[in-house]
């Protein structure tokens, strides 16, 4: 307790500077997040319409990217790109990217061929179908990803402090650094909420936007 | 109606569909039946092009559908499907709206016809407007397709074995009263099946595929009288003649002769083949047959039911 207490009164003190690496983390993470969502979510569209030996190369490419640890990613694109914001955006988007791709794919191919069928029967264009039935009825399953990759990405922002990203990172590596437990803290708990609060996000974003008739009753 | 001209595809070097001609006018149901892989779905799927044919001319209503737009032609031409295929995520008066809403018809319009077409197909509006399709039963989802189908009223109806996945009991209460609601608004309907007495039953011409090819084309009572080949006889079964049969009024089939007092009483709406079985079971020559108001138009006699079942 005395050392949460230590911690806590750290913020107090220097407030703008825990201000900044928290801003740092949050922008990282949501940067990451949105950059990945537009291109995984149009990606395994693209996937679903080419299916065959290229839909399945782009799966399992993504499924190996998963089977990364966040630290390797990290690691592998410092000296390609250096260190700072913009590395460490790109390993992070790298690493949102499979469960996007993986579960937008999965959900868009559970969508019930003879629905599809009957909407085309009826007289709806490919785009139509992509709009009012497959990624309404994908949506649970899209938003299952994103909140997968958006967990990811909170909690490894935290290694941008490895290659000058910035963020809360940044106290526990000196913390660590300086064995010290108080400063330690400063980043992890915050982490922890942010990583929860995410997960709580998404999940009640999930919950909103499933469609009525696909609720589990 | 429809017309089919030489209507060809192939899938790799075997014809799904060989040469195929086939005139439906308007009006009338036209039932597309064989056993598996005998081409009748594919023929279906290509009046509306969800299939593109290789070869041949098709007609619908006086327009070539191969030059207009599949889309546009799509929407003016109803779809059921067994399977249904009702959009899970869209409540059951969204899913009747889908034509008119891909047509662009204003509000006020398409809520109106969707209380219409649900009191159509025997679903209270007020209950079921708000509903998802997972709550729904079999046949109610069934009755929602129709609807759906008929939603803009189009002229043209393909139905793909629509009461396939349905038990029996539910099945021919819906074979009847969607015979009287497609009837009576006169639709065009080229309906699918592989079952022959579902053929007989909702079809005003019956048209028997093999291989892609059209062996018969014609009414039912012709095909079960005379099946042009081997297969249309071993096809529409054994029993062909009490099929028939079922298909005969008695009002059709009276003589004047005197009725005797015990006879067995039998309504004008009734088939030859109710008769047949009155007769078997109680025995008599013959059944006295009465209108609706309870007269005697005059009897229907085992000589008359053979001499229909054996007419040609």
């Amino acid at each position: 307790m005395a050392m949460l207490q230590q911690a806590w009164l750290y913020i107090l003190n220097n407030p703008l500077q825990f201000a900044k690496a928290a801003g740092v983390h949050v922008s990282l993470s949501v940067c990451a997040l949105s950059i990945a969502a537009a291109l995984a979510i149009p990606a395994a569209v693209w996937l679903t319409r080419r299916g065959g030996a290229v839909a399945l190369a782009g799966i399992n490419a993504a499924n190996i990217g998963r089977t990364l640890p966040s630290l390797a990613v990290l690691a592998l694109v410092m000296p390609v790109l250096g260190t700072g914001f913009a590395p460490s955006l790109f390993a992070l988007t790298l690493l949102a990217l499979p469960p996007i791709l993986i579960n937008a794919y999965t959900g868009l191919r559970e969508v019930d061929v003879d629905v599809i069928d009957s909407a085309r029967g009826m007289g709806m264009t490919m785009g139509e179908i992509l709009r009012k039935i497959e990624l309404p009825i994908a949506l649970p399953v899209i938003f299952a990803g994103l909140r997968t990759a958006a967990v990811q990405v909170v909690s490894g922002a935290v290694l941008a402090a490895f290659i000058g990203g910035g963020g809360l990172g940044d106290y526990i590596t000196a913390g660590i650094a300086m064995m010290s437990m108080h400063l330690l803290l400063v980043g992890a708990v915050p982490v922890t909420l942010l990583s929860i609060g995410a997960d709580a996000l998404f999940a009640a974003l999930q919950k909103r936007l499933t469609p009525k008739g696909l609720q589990a009753t | 109606m429809i017309k089919l001209d030489a209507l060809t595809k192939r899938f790799g070097r075997t014809a799904a569909v060989d040469a195929l001609t086939i005139d439906i006018p308007e009006g009338d149901i036209c039932v597309l039946i064989g056993p598996s892989g005998c081409g009748k779905t594919t023929t279906m799927r290509m009046i509306n092009r969800m299939i593109e044919p290789d070869a041949g001319r098709i007609e619908v209503g006086g327009r070539d559908v191969t030059h207009i737009d599949a889309v546009e032609l799509r929407r003016s031409v109803g779809y059921v499907i067994q399977q249904v295929g009702l959009f899970p995520h869209m409540s059951i008066a969204e899913n009747v709206a889908t034509v008119p809403r891909l047509l662009g018809w204003d509000t006020a319009r398409i809520e109106g016809r969707i209380d219409e077409l649900l009191e159509l197909v025997g679903l209270d509006p007020a209950q079921f407007r708000t509903r998802y399709p997972r709550e729904l039963s079999g046949g109610q989802k069934q009755r929602v397709g129709v609807a759906r189908a008929l939603a803009a009223d189009p002229p043209v109806m393909l139905m793909d074995e629509p009461f396939g996945a349905i038990d029996p009991i539910t099945r021919a209460k819906l074979q009847d009263e969607f015979l009287s609601i497609l009837r009576r608004l006169r639709k065009t309907i080229v309906f699918v099946t592989h079952d022959i007495d579902e053929a007989i039953k909702m079809g005003n011409r019956i048209a028997i595929l093999r291989s892609g090819r059209l062996v018969q084309y014609d009414t039912p009572e012709a095909i079960l009288a005379r099946p042009a080949d081997g297969f249309v006889e071993e096809f529409v079964g054994a029993d062909r003649a009490l099929k028939r049969l079922s298909l005969l009024m008695v009002a059709d089939h009276l003589d004047d002769e005197p009725v005797s007092p015990s006879a067995a009483k039998l309504s004008t709406h009734a088939s030859l083949h109710h008769a047949l079985s009155l007769l078997l079971t109680s025995g008599a020559d013959h059944a006295a047959v009465v209108d609706d108001a309870g007269a005697v138009r005059g009897r229907v006699t085992l000589e008359r039911i053979k001499a229909a079942a054996t007419a040609h």
